[in-house]
């Protein structure tokens, strides 16, 4: 007896950024509104973090919410509809539920039932772990329209008491809508790991801690600032040279470096490290949207656009890199 | 070859300088790094960084916190390299 032999997805040669866009929460808190419980100051946060102001959503706004507010706008902006998405990755470390993910119900939101849904556990680096799915599923032929969204709401993680990492933290959702190209749009994704850091950005204990202790309360985030602030300047850079390297390219070849927003500082030591030149333009969101997380990068890119920093075709060199610790760097056109 | 004390100093000096404007005679082995050179945490990430290049010694982040001074930094150094 012969064997039937199966049809494999035909893959397509390219992928490409469609449309990019985002959403930031609508509360603008100062640093005098955040330094009371941390003793500190406006000139502290500022010199140590280059925040002026971070953006938080309300109580009655979720990281749902967000999300579905980044995807409506860059379905606009690509001009398709949710029917035209196929798949819909969610990057997000705050949603807050288990299961189901994010990404089914934002998809259902959006009128892309019954895209492939799920979500993406990679912190601040999700969006590039997202975009790099994206661009395989894409180009393997598993997928069309890819909607990818980083979103987050940080503040529902935030002790004000906590020195190390509340206080940079900002809430709003990014996304990208991925398709095939006729030309290169996304390239090689350089990511990895380092699971024997997981201690230098952590949750305050588990949930199931909390059945034990109910006195624990509801865990929030900490970090090792100095720790991931040698390894964000320093082992990142190479990461990023290395993604510029695979996609072909030089740094004065790119137009934009769209890191994750982290810390003004840390942005500041991977430009030196990189050696970019000044005409590169740099997404310096950060300043007055905080750190928010996996939605940083995509948010920094569209106000590249909307400021005209950058235009249509430019390209720019974009790292995510967080709490694994994880990272994932690309080159993109930009749409 | 082990670099000296006093190469340690002015190698220590000049990353020191190169990451705070000061000039290098003033990174002395008596100076605190954080009260006289005001010198903050993440700047002396740098500054180690730096160090562990130039020196090729490795400098866990655990043992940051211990090197109060210019001259803790200098003996560690010296030390590591033996």
């Amino acid at each position: 007896m012969t064997r039937a032999t199966i049809t494999q997805a035909q893959p397509t040669r390219y992928s490409r950024i469609l449309a990019v866009g985002g959403v930031r929460g609508e509360q603008v808190v100062t640093n005098d509104d955040v330094a009371g419980p941390i003793d500190s100051s406006d000139e502290w946060i500022r010199q140590r973090t280059g925040i002026v102001t971070r953006r938080r959503a309300g109580d009655d706004v979720d990281v749902l919410d967000l999300a579905e507010g980044a995807a409506r706008i860059v379905l606009e902006r690509a001009g398709l509809t949710g029917a035209d998405v196929d798949t819909v990755i969610v990057a997000t470390s705050t949603h807050q539920h288990q299961t189901p993910s994010a990404a089914a119900i934002v998809a259902d939101r959006v009128g892309a039932n019954p895209a492939a849904a799920y979500d993406v556990s990679a912190a601040c680096a999700g969006y590039t772990y997202a975009i790099a799915q994206a661009d395989a599923l894409v180009r393997s032929g598993a997928a069309q329209h890819v909607l990818v969204i980083g979103a987050e709401k940080m503040s529902g993680f935030v002790d004000p008491t906590d020195r190390t990492i509340s206080f940079l933290l900002g809430d709003g959702a990014g996304a990208a809508l991925v398709g095939p190209s006729d030309t290169p749009g996304i390239g090689p994704t350089v990511w990895g790991s380092d699971g024997s850091k997981h201690t230098a950005i952590r949750q305050t204990h588990a949930w199931d801690a909390i059945k034990d202790d109910p006195s624990l309360g509801y865990p929030t985030l900490r970090q090792d600032g100095p720790t991931v602030f040698k390894w964000a300047s320093f082992q990142m850079a190479p990461v990023a040279a290395k993604a510029l390297a695979e996609a072909g390219v030089s740094a004065d070849q790119i137009q934009a470096f769209v890191p994750h927003q982290a810390n003004m500082r840390i942005i500041d030591q991977m430009i030196k490290q990189l050696g970019l030149p000044e005409t590169v333009a740099i997404g310096r969101d950060i300043a007055d949207t905080g750190n928010t997380s996996a939605a940083s990068i995509p948010l920094a890119m569209d106000r590249l656009v909307a400021e005209g920093q950058v235009a249509s075709g430019d390209l720019a060199l974009q790292i995510g890199f967080g709490a694994g610790l994880v990272f994932a760097a690309q080159v993109v056109v930009i749409p | 070859m082990a670099a000296t004390e006093q190469e340690v100093l002015a190698g220590l000096a000049e990353i020191v300088s190169e990451e705070t404007g000061l000039p290098t005679d003033a990174v002395l082995l008596e100076k605190s790094f954080t009260d006289d050179l005001d010198i903050d945490s993440l700047s002396m990430m740098t500054i180690v960084t730096h160090c562990e290049d130039k020196f090729d010694v490795r400098i866990p982040d655990e043992d940051v916190k211990n090197l109060t001074t210019v001259g803790d930094a200098v003996s560690y150094i010296t030390k590591a390299q033996a």
